[in-house]
């Protein structure tokens, strides 16, 4: 806003700079057709007002007070009004290259006007093209239309025409037919008469003798009883009919009810199986379900009782359970399908269930991790890159050196490590020496005192003290026996350490006060040792996972790169 | 497979009693009655003229020829030679003749449909029954022979009479809901009666014994409808025929339409296997012509055939009947169930050359013959799912759920098989020439017809 106001500014300053270097150029024009300069010795008067005036005119502050009070011009005033000259002309320069530009722009953008006006106006004339073509199709598909309905109304007409012929001429011809037969009837009827009554040539049986019925029977005379007969025959075999029929019908329901029953069971199996699994889905049926279910248990107990299954109740209450298992089955089934269907057409479904916010929640959530993500290893390349490109830069530099040190600081800490293990190890022979040599000096001083004694007895034994010598004997026993316990314990210990003794037989001698020495500078720096071997791993890690492990690093790194902490943090962040 | 020597007869009239012992054939106006197993001839009757229709009685004791020309019936004993028995029907004039199913009774129809005369052969007696309606199949017996029903026509209204066998005695008599009733047939068990209208009206007709219409079938309107109609051997099946190539079958519970079987002419029914006939010409220039095949003169001319298994789809050659002439060569005219109601074979009359088993317990098409000529007849074995067949021509085919043979009879002077008959064992079939006859023995074992293609 306030850019756009100083640019209006600018413009409204440049429309009234317009007009005033006109005029003045004018001016100028005449002064210098007249005086060749614009200002001479003679002039400066007017030349004064001249500018004054026309500083004026552009609204600055004039050079001098009062053109009148003094020739003498005033510098400051003047140099003031020039810098403000120069600076209102720098600002018009400024505008014009500013509307320079936007003529540039708008010029463009006249031109990509045009284009689309030209290429829309394109598209509106085939459109025009196309709907007039549409249209033309229509009518003639309407054309079309009503041509066929014509078609169709004159076909349905001529088929109503045609069955009316046809039903007439029917009729015709049966009515024909009929007279026909009946003429018939009455020639055959005629015939009939004109052959009974004719002698000459009779029909006639000519037989040999009678033969008897198949049956061996005589023929029966045509009573009343015989009809009778013949009537309850008629019915007797319409009966057993029946009652093989029936039977096979009996037979084919029983079958048809066993597996009836079969199914049913099977049913009630699977679903008696599937409901405890599916109790989520239970509450969705509600009552129904429950009361299916009261009512499965009597069917349940009625299929029992497989005397009652010819019943018309237990039937009834077969079928209706049938059915009432055969809709539970579908339904299952239809829901399986319909929930395999979604599975099919997308999770995104399946998620419609849960509310919207919280889905958005957890895309802006996720939205952010991402953003999170980019910005680490956007940071991670550009820490990457600046590595490559300028090792000199300081902050660089320092990293590296860090880094460096880092480096360095490890494999001292490794050395470390090894050292005080080697130091553990010399310990504890030193130790073990030490012993020794304590037990040495003891056997030493125990031996000295032997042969102190011996000696003594020696010197004795010349002398006539004899007794005395049994007991002092024993005494130096028992203190060989006991260097020799020492013995064998110091020799499983240098066995242990073999290698070191024989890698450093130094240290075997080495003074307490050196390895105090060692130990207590080892003792300096007793985190560094516990940490190290952590931190290598750590070190390989942070390539690989930069974001993961900030915060561990923090700990770790305390004071020795804050710098680099800090910068990541502001990565991260 | 064994074939015997060739018999002589005329008009295609050979039967076997129904006991099967006897073979009867008439050769012009002399009966020749045989022994089936021997062939020896019996037998010999001499009737008054050329015998036009001849029947055995339902005990297999008398004979019943027909000369319809002289209006004329004379009816033999095989037991009794010497006894005779004419009957004149006199200038009334006679159209048709058969026996009761006692053997006891003759029923002729006069001229013109007048009457039927039922002579007794016991008594002499002879009783009138009026109105007879000509028509397709106006007279149908029960099979346990109790019952006659007669289409009558009176008033011109169709009306069917219930005759009790026995003494002739009107059982019933009910008017139908036909236009033009064409035909009427028992159910094998007796207690049903399928009644059909004319080919201008699809209606078929269920009644009881008793008279009461169970129900009544109509699968279409306008356009010609039944053409035939085959109860299945089980009475469980009605299935009809009709000009829109279409085999309906009936249940017996509830009388509605079970399946339809149709007849396209390009079958793609993958379950179905369609057998071709393939004719094979023994080239006459191979050396492989074996010398005593000249000699045999009449089988060098005949072709050997053998039937292969067509992959699917299959075009069964169609002949577009000529819409102008009546009674128009198209839809299903025979139908015939096999003896365990386990097969339908039907022959639908555009397509001559192709015959079409079903199996009735999968309702679905099981195998198409497609022949070199157009069937002439076939007929199912009566104890066996078998059928046989014949093209008029010199080969006999079977079909059985095993697959499918062509046999050729192997008679001289170029034995034409025009129609067959199976003999009541089922081990014999009676193939049938323009005027001869010869036996064909099937071995008594299942072995060759169960084996495919197998040519003899």
């Amino acid at each position: 806003m306030p850019e756009s106001s100083t640019v209006k500014d600018v413009l409204s300053s440049s429309v009234e700079c317009r007009t005033s270097p006109l005029r003045r150029f004018s001016l100028s024009a005449l002064h210098r057709n007249s005086l060749g300069v614009f200002c001479s010795e003679d002039n400066v008067q007017e030349c004064l007002s001249h500018i004054s005036q026309e500083v004026s005119s552009f609204g600055l502050r004039p050079a001098w007070t009062e053109p009148g009070s003094g020739s003498e011009l005033n510098i400051v005033a003047a140099l003031n009004c020039m810098y403000d000259l120069i600076q209102l002309h720098r600002r018009g320069l400024r505008t014009l290259e500013n509307m320079e530009v936007e003529q540039l722009k708008s010029n463009s953008n006249v031109d990509f006007l045009q284009l689309s006006t030209t290429r829309l106006k394109e598209q509106l004339e085939i459109s025009k093209r196309e709907n007039t073509g549409l249209l033309e199709r229509e009518r003639q598909l309407q054309l079309k239309v009503k041509s066929l309905q014509n078609c169709l109304k004159n076909e349905k007409e001529e088929v109503q025409k045609l069955q009316n012929v046809i039903a007439s001429r029917a009729s015709q011809y049966n009515h024909e037919m009929k007279r026909k037969e009946r003429e018939f009837n009455k020639l055959k009827e005629r015939l009939n008469q004109l052959l009974v009554d004719k002698k000459e040539k009779k029909q006639a049986i000519d037989v040999l003798n009678n033969i008897g019925r198949a049956d061996g029977k005589r023929s029966l005379w045509k009573t009343e009883k015989m009809e009778a007969k013949h009537e309850g025959e008629m019915y007797k075999t319409l009966l057993s009919d029946y009652d093989t029929r029936q039977r096979e019908l009996q037979l084919e329901n029983a079958e048809l009810r066993k597996v009836l029953q079969q199914m049913k069971k099977d049913m009630v199996s699977i679903l008696s199986s599937r409901k405890p699994a599916a109790k989520g889905d239970k509450h969705e049926h509600g009552g129904t379900q429950a009361a299916s279910e009261e009512e499965d248990d009597e069917a349940f107990d009625s299929s029992k009782e497989s005397v009652e299954l010819y019943c018309v109740h237990a039937r009834e209450k077969l079928t209706n359970s049938i059915r009432l298992q055969w809709r539970r089955l579908k339904s299952h089934v239809e829901r399986l399908d319909s929930q395999v269907s979604s599975a099919q057409t997308g999770e995104s479904k399946s998620t419609d269930a849960v509310p919207r916010e919280t889905h958005e929640e957890e895309m802006d959530r996720l939205k952010l991790e991402i953003q999170q993500c980019k910005d680490f290893i956007q940071a991670q390349q550009q820490l990457l890159q600046q590595q490559l490109s300028s090792p000199c830069d300081e902050e660089t530099a320092s990293l590296l050196s860090d880094c460096y040190m880092l480096q360095e600081k490890e494999r001292l800490g490794d050395e470390w490590k090894t050292l005080e293990e080697q130091r553990k190890i010399f310990e504890r022979e030193r130790r073990n020496f030490t012993e020794a040599a304590i037990r040495l000096s003891h056997e030493r001083k125990a031996f000295e005192e032997d042969r102190a004694t011996w000696l003594k007895h020696q010197f004795l034994n010349l002398s006539p003290f004899s007794d005395s010598k049994k007991p002092s004997l024993s005494k130096s026993k028992s203190a060989f026996l006991i260097s020799a316990e020492t013995d064998s314990s110091a020799a499983v210990a240098p066995e242990k350490f073999i290698k070191h003794r024989s890698e450093s037989p130094r240290c075997v001698p080495l003074t307490s006060p050196s390895t105090a020495d060692l130990y207590r500078t080892l003792c300096l720096i007793p985190e560094d040792s516990s940490t190290k071997p952590k931190r290598k791993t750590e070190h390989v890690e942070e390539s690989s996972v930069f974001c993961g492990n900030a915060p561990v690093r923090h700990k770790r790194w305390d004071g020795i790169q804050d710098r680099t902490l800090s910068q990541e943090k502001n990565s991260s962040i | 497979m064994n074939f015997s020597e060739v018999f002589k007869q005329t008009n295609q009239l050979c039967k076997v009693s129904p006991d099967g012992k006897y073979l009867a054939t008439c050769v012009q106006y002399r009966l020749v009655v045989r022994d089936v197993s021997t062939l020896q001839i019996l037998q010999l009757y001499t009737c008054l003229d050329q015998v036009s229709h001849m029947e055995w009685s339902s005990d297999s004791l008398f004979i019943l020829c027909a000369m319809y020309n002289r209006g004329l019936v004379q009816v033999w004993s095989l037991e009794q030679p010497d006894w005779h028995c004419k009957i004149d029907e006199g200038s009334i004039g006679l159209v048709s003749s058969r026996w009761s199913p006692d053997g006891r009774h003759i029923l002729n129809t006069t001229e013109f449909h007048l009457r039927v005369t039922v002579w007794s052969l016991c008594t002499k007696a002879v009783s009138y029954i009026k109105y007879p309606k000509a028509c397709q199949k106006g007279i149908d017996f029960s099979r346990d022979g109790r019952y006659m029903a007669l289409a009558e026509r009176r008033d011109c209204k169709d009306y069917v009479c219930v005759f009790v066998c026995d003494d002739w005695h009107l059982l019933r008599h009910f008017e139908t809901e036909t236009q033009d009733l064409a035909g009427l047939e028992w159910s094998p068990n007796g207690c049903v009666l399928a009644v059909w209208d004319s080919c201008l009206e699809y209606k078929v007709l269920l009644y009881s014994l008793d008279g009461r219409l169970l129900s009544t079938y109509s699968a279409y309107e306008w356009s010609l409808g039944v053409k035939s109609v085959s109860w299945s051997p089980s009475s469980q099946f009605l299935a009809i025929g009709s000009y829109d190539e279409k085999v309906r079958i009936l249940n017996h519970i509830t009388w509605k339409k079970i399946t339809q079987f149709e007849h396209p002419a390009i079958i793609d029914n993958t379950k179905a296997t369609v057998y071709k006939e393939a004719e094979k010409r023994p080239g006459v220039g191979s050396d492989e012509m074996p010398l005593h095949n000249i000699t045999m003169g009449a089988t060098l001319f005949n072709t050997q055939s053998k039937y292969e298994i067509c992959p699917l789809p299959v075009q069964i050659p169609v002949v577009k009947p000529d819409p102008d002439r009546a009674s128009p060569k198209i839809g299903i005219s025979v139908l015939a169930f096999s003896s365990d109601s386990r097969y339908l074979a039907t022959k639908n009359d555009n397509m001559a050359t192709a015959v079409w088993v079903w199996d009735m317990q999968k309702m679905s098409l099981e195998a198409v013959l497609e022949q070199t000529s157009a069937v002439r007849c076939f007929q199912w074995d009566p104890l066996r799912p078998r059928l046989a067949l014949c093209a008029g021509n010199t080969k006999l085919y079977l079909w059985s759920p095993g697959g499918c043979v062509s046999v050729q009879v192997p008679t001289e002077g170029g034995f034409q098989v025009q129609s067959l008959n199976w003999h009541c064992s089922g081990d014999s079939l009676i193939l049938l020439g323009k005027e001869q006859l010869c036996l064909c023995y099937m071995d008594t074992d299942q072995e060759d017809n169960c084996s495919p293609d197998k040519n003899m």
